[in-house]
């Protein structure tokens, strides 16, 4: 027994030395580094220990426009983009011809490089000396202005974001409710067939209770991916966010940490650990209003 | 009459269903096209001379002269092929550490009986909840000290190891039936030549599965390799778009931009396209995007 | 209601390129009259299923013609048929409660259809009545045990008081002492409402015992139709003699020679109306009776006591399997350490079938 418990540490020695220096150490480093206040790089020193990183955080205009930020990418896209999922995988079951060709395409941004499309979607909505941009030859079709969405109004950059953002997540989205739909046994779709249920009715009485599971779990890792948002709107904007004004939490920490603006990981420990109150009280909240609806 | 009346009920019932399908294919088809319209465009870009994309004010679907010119330029102007390779490097070195860290843990906690198992395992599990970016910053620092930045140790050390994967093959290790340890055992087997040779064929989806999605992560990743690299020799692919972005070719020559992007974009497609179903099927059973 | 199959015939495309359909369904004629029990009857893979959901309407015919009473309901898609159907694995909604589940069909209803809210749980409690869980409305199916769901199901399906009852293996998923008590609280169901029910099993014990007709298919075709005890006694080929009856009838390789039956040497039968030929002979285990001169003489194997009757395992050369089980009264006495057994027939229980159609061969005694 003693010789197959060090044999057993020998064989997790690897990913508890590993877990250990980048993820436990860590964790308690960063709760360390949010509570010394005017801590140096250079020196690695610090004058005090309280809730200053918090205070200068929360006062910082740069930090609230990064909260406004995520949390409108936040409130527009998860819903948006379960929905969205939820109507294209509900017509990717309806049909058979074609429903593996489409899987497979709409699976494709999955496993691109988000920084290398989001290049191109940049330059789909860009408007510059040249050119207005493809995007804006379209809108004059339907005689809209032309609008720049990279360097313009706030709303038209929120658009290109959230866009974007959509774009990117639905693949998974996709994917994990057409495997739910397809998982719901066919008897229950025969059953109500026969009984005369219209297609609506098969849809929310139906349909819709069967996989909320799968609903909840989309919505509840959504709203945790969301919250992260980063490389996308880097994707778009540039690295530097603070001056388009379309920074995320995330991409604040990144910035307080590094860059131009760098040198501060008392503050963007703060702010990481700021972001993290957020996301866990979002899914417990989550957690609990899925508790009340998913009944089996 | 009446049957009159059942011949309608019935057209009527057909017309719906046929209307139904129409409005399916419809929407599908334009997502279809948003999907792909980005890569395609990307492409076309790619293929238009520099005087010919600034000369169009009104962006043109199609080119009537395609020209290779800016691959050549994406090579030779910025240094993709460095970022390409170092991205391969990274890519391959992290992956393989990866798998063998998370095999040899998920095989302890699988197969052997320890004290402490089921409250490390829980620990391990409660490692899963905790976000990236919290832990990011005191990597930063630790890496920084060591003075690896600017390496490759500094990019690979904190990007091997998953909690979720080890989580994933353990499961599957857990599902391959006693008898055939205590058979092996009996042979005079020992515990890493049984997982060598029993384990790891058996659960070779599930390897397979975990290499694929790690190898996604990877070529992909770009927070951490950003923070800590600012020396063009160690750039991933990711920075190195960003830096082509900022700084390369000059910043209109947007065709030459296209061909980096698609020449970074096609291996995993080209990855995907081969393996898809195994990819689907691997990230519909426990993937999750970032 | 009475229903009527006119020439149904159901054919499935094959997959691939060269691959040729599948004709599920050929031909089907038959006419069920109003307030039967039905059973629909055959190995897996015999068409039983297809027919159901032909009749349900979940599945369209290639050809041929459905009728409720005299109307034409072919065409009709399944909403419109007034059809309860109860699924093998009874499909119950897993998230709504029993009387959810019950009202759902009703609640469907539209226009000068619809029902009060009243109506509908007046309607509900009867049915939950008519098939006894009253006490079980507000619980979840997975709060249920395999019959009670049962129960729901075909309270579901009645609600709408269909116009056709169909059941899809409805005992398959019980075991083995729920399925006796549930098949007799089917019977009473279908008596009590005299709805013309139709259900499919592969269980021939369980067809036999509640139907008033059985229809015996295989591969699509069917092989006979008749009440069970008509068709049991008087099977019309080899399949069904085979596939009707526990145990199962013993099958003898035998020739009809100048009047008389031989099973290998034995001249067991005397008979009429067979041209000399080879055949197979069929005898039911109950046509066995032990007798000290009887013509038929086997090797005796084993003697199994199962209180009222005994059983015989013996083997002949003529016979197609090792052991022949025949059931004999517990009243006669085997000699366990006896070679051999002799046996002589019950002219009733034997059946012949030409060796090369398979079908059945009448013949009088003499």
């Amino acid at each position: 027994m003693d010789k197959q418990n060090k044999k057993a540490w020998l064989y997790l020695l690897p990913a508890i030395v590993f877990l250990g220096a980048f993820m436990v150490y860590p964790l308690i480093d960063v709760f360390v580094y949010s509570f010394e206040e005017g801590f140096n790089s250079a020196s690695q020193t610090y004058f005090g220990v309280g809730w200053y990183n918090y205070a200068y955080v929360l006062r910082d205009p740069y930090f609230l426009q990064a909260v406004k930020n995520t949390f409108l990418l936040v409130i527009i896209t998860v819903p948006l983009s379960t929905g969205i999922a939820l109507l294209f995988s509900v017509a990717l079951s309806s049909i058979k011809p074609l429903r593996n060709l489409f899987q497979t395409v709409y699976f494709l941004p999955y496993v691109t490089n988000t920084l290398a499309v989001g290049l191109v979607f940049m330059i789909l909505f860009k408007r510059t000396a040249y050119t207005d941009g493809l995007v804006n030859l379209m809108l004059s079709w339907f005689g809209a202005g032309p609008v720049d969405f990279i360097d313009g109004p706030y709303w038209a950059k929120m658009f290109v974001l959230c866009f974007y953002t959509i774009w990117v997540v639905l693949p998974f989205k996709i994917l994990i409710l057409t495997s739910a739909l397809a998982s719901v046994n066919q008897d229950y779709y025969n059953a109500a067939r026969v009984d005369g249920t219209s297609r609506t009715r098969i849809f929310f009485r139906i349909t819709l209770p069967m996989i909320s599971p799968m609903i909840f779990y989309l919505v509840i890792t959504g709203f945790i991916g969301a919250f992260k948002a980063y490389s996308d709107a880097v994707a778009l904007f540039g690295t530097d966010l603070n001056a388009a004004e379309m920074n995320t939490i995330v991409g604040y920490i990144y910035d307080m940490l590094y860059g131009n603006s760098g040198g501060y990981p008392s503050y963007a420990s703060a702010a990481a650990i700021l972001l993290f109150a957020i996301v866990l009280t979002i899914t417990c909240i989550n957690l609990l209003v899925s508790r009340r609806h998913v009944h089996y | 009459m009446k049957q009159d009346r059942y011949a309608r009920v019935r057209r009527a019932a057909r017309a719906h269903k046929i209307a139904g399908s129409v409005v399916a294919y419809t929407c599908l088809t334009i997502w279809a096209v948003i999907v792909l319209f980005p890569f395609y465009w990307m492409v076309l870009s790619s293929l238009k001379s520099y005087s010919a994309y600034n000369a169009e004010y009104i962006p043109q679907f199609y080119t009537l002269a395609p020209t290779l010119q800016n691959y050549l330029d994406a090579f030779t102007a910025v240094d993709l092929g460095r970022y390409f390779f170092n991205t391969l490097v990274f890519t391959l070195i992290t992956t393989a550490i990866m798998l063998v860290v998370v095999t040899l843990a998920a095989f302890a906690f699988a197969r052997l009986n320890f004290r402490g198992k089921d409250l490390v395992f829980t620990l391990f599990l409660a490692l899963m909840m905790i976000p990236n970016e919290l832990v990011v910053i005191t990597n930063f620092v630790t890496i920084t000290d060591l003075n690896l930045r600017n390496s490759f140790a500094g990019l690979i050390l904190p990007s091997v190891v998953s909690v979720f994967y080890i989580y994933l093959l353990k499961e599957n290790f857990a599902q391959i039936p006693d008898e055939l340890y205590y058979a092996a055992k009996v042979d005079g087997t020992s515990d890493l030549r049984y997982l060598l040779r029993v384990m790891v064929p058996i659960c070779r989806p599930t390897l397979i599965t975990i290499v694929i999605l790690k190898v996604i992560e990877c070529w992909n990743a770009y927070v951490w390799p950003r923070l800590i690299t600012d020396d063009a020799r160690y750039y991933l692919v990711s920075n190195g778009i960003q830096e082509i972005r900022e700084n390369g070719f000059g910043r209109e020559n947007i065709p030459a931009m296209m061909a980096a992007v698609v020449v970074i974009s096609v291996p995993l497609i080209v990855l995907f396209l081969i393996f898809h179903k195994k990819i689907m099927a691997g990230v519909s059973r426990g993937g999750t995007k970032g | 209601m009475k229903v009527v199959l006119q020439n149904l015939t159901k054919q499935f495309p094959g997959r691939g390129k060269k691959a040729e359909g599948v004709t599920a369904v050929s031909r089907f004629n038959f006419e069920i009259p109003d307030g039967k029990l039905v059973a629909l009857l055959g190995p897996s893979g015999c068409g039983k299923s297809t027919t159901l959901n032909l009749i349900s309407g979940l599945l369209e015919p290639t050809d041929g013609r459905i009728f409720f009473g005299e109307d034409d309901v072919t065409d009709l898609p399944p909403e419109n048929r007034g059809v309860g159907l109860v699924f093998q694995n009874y499909a119950l909604y897993p998230h709504l409660t029993v009387r959810q589940n019950i009202i759902f069909p009703l609640q469907n209803r539209k226009g000068a259809d619809k029902l009060s809210r009243q109506e509908m749980n007046r309607r509900a409690d009867e049915a939950a009545a008519l098939v006894q869980i009253e006490g079980l409305m507000d619980r979840r199916p997975k709060e249920l045990s395999g019959g009670q769901q049962q129960r729901v199901a075909i309270a579901r399906a009645l609600v709408k008081m269909p116009r056709v009852l169909l059941l899809d293996e409805p005992l398959s998923n019980l075991d083995a002492r729920l399925r006796l008590q549930t098949r007799e609280e089917i019977r009473r169901i279908q008596k009590q409402t005299g709805i013309t029910t139709i259900f499919v099993t592969h269980d021939q014990e369980e067809a036999m015992s509640i139907s008033d007709l059985i229809v015996v298919m295989k591969n699509g075709v069917v092989q006979q139709t008749g009440q069970p005890q008509e068709v049991y006694d008087h099977p019309v080929n080899e399949f069904v003699a085979r596939f009707l009856g526990t145990p199962p009838i013993n099958m003898f390789r035998g020739r009809v020679e100048q009047g008389r039956l031989y099973i290998g040497r034995d001249a067991v039968l005397k008979l009429a109306g067979v041209a000399d030929q080879e055949v197979m002979v069929g005898i039911r285990p109950e046509g066995f009776l032990l007798r000290e001169d009887g013509p038929l003489r086997c090797r005796l194997s084993r003697v199994e006591v199962m209180g009222r009757d005994i059983s015989v395992v013996s083997s002949h050369e003529g016979a197609e399997s090792a052991a022949i089980r025949s059931i004999i009264d517990a009243e006669n006495r085997v000699d366990h350490q006896a070679e051999t057994v002799r046996f002589a027939l019950r002219p009733g229980k034997v059946h012949l079938f030409s060796r090369e159609t398979e079908q059945a061969l009448p013949f009088q005694l003499c």
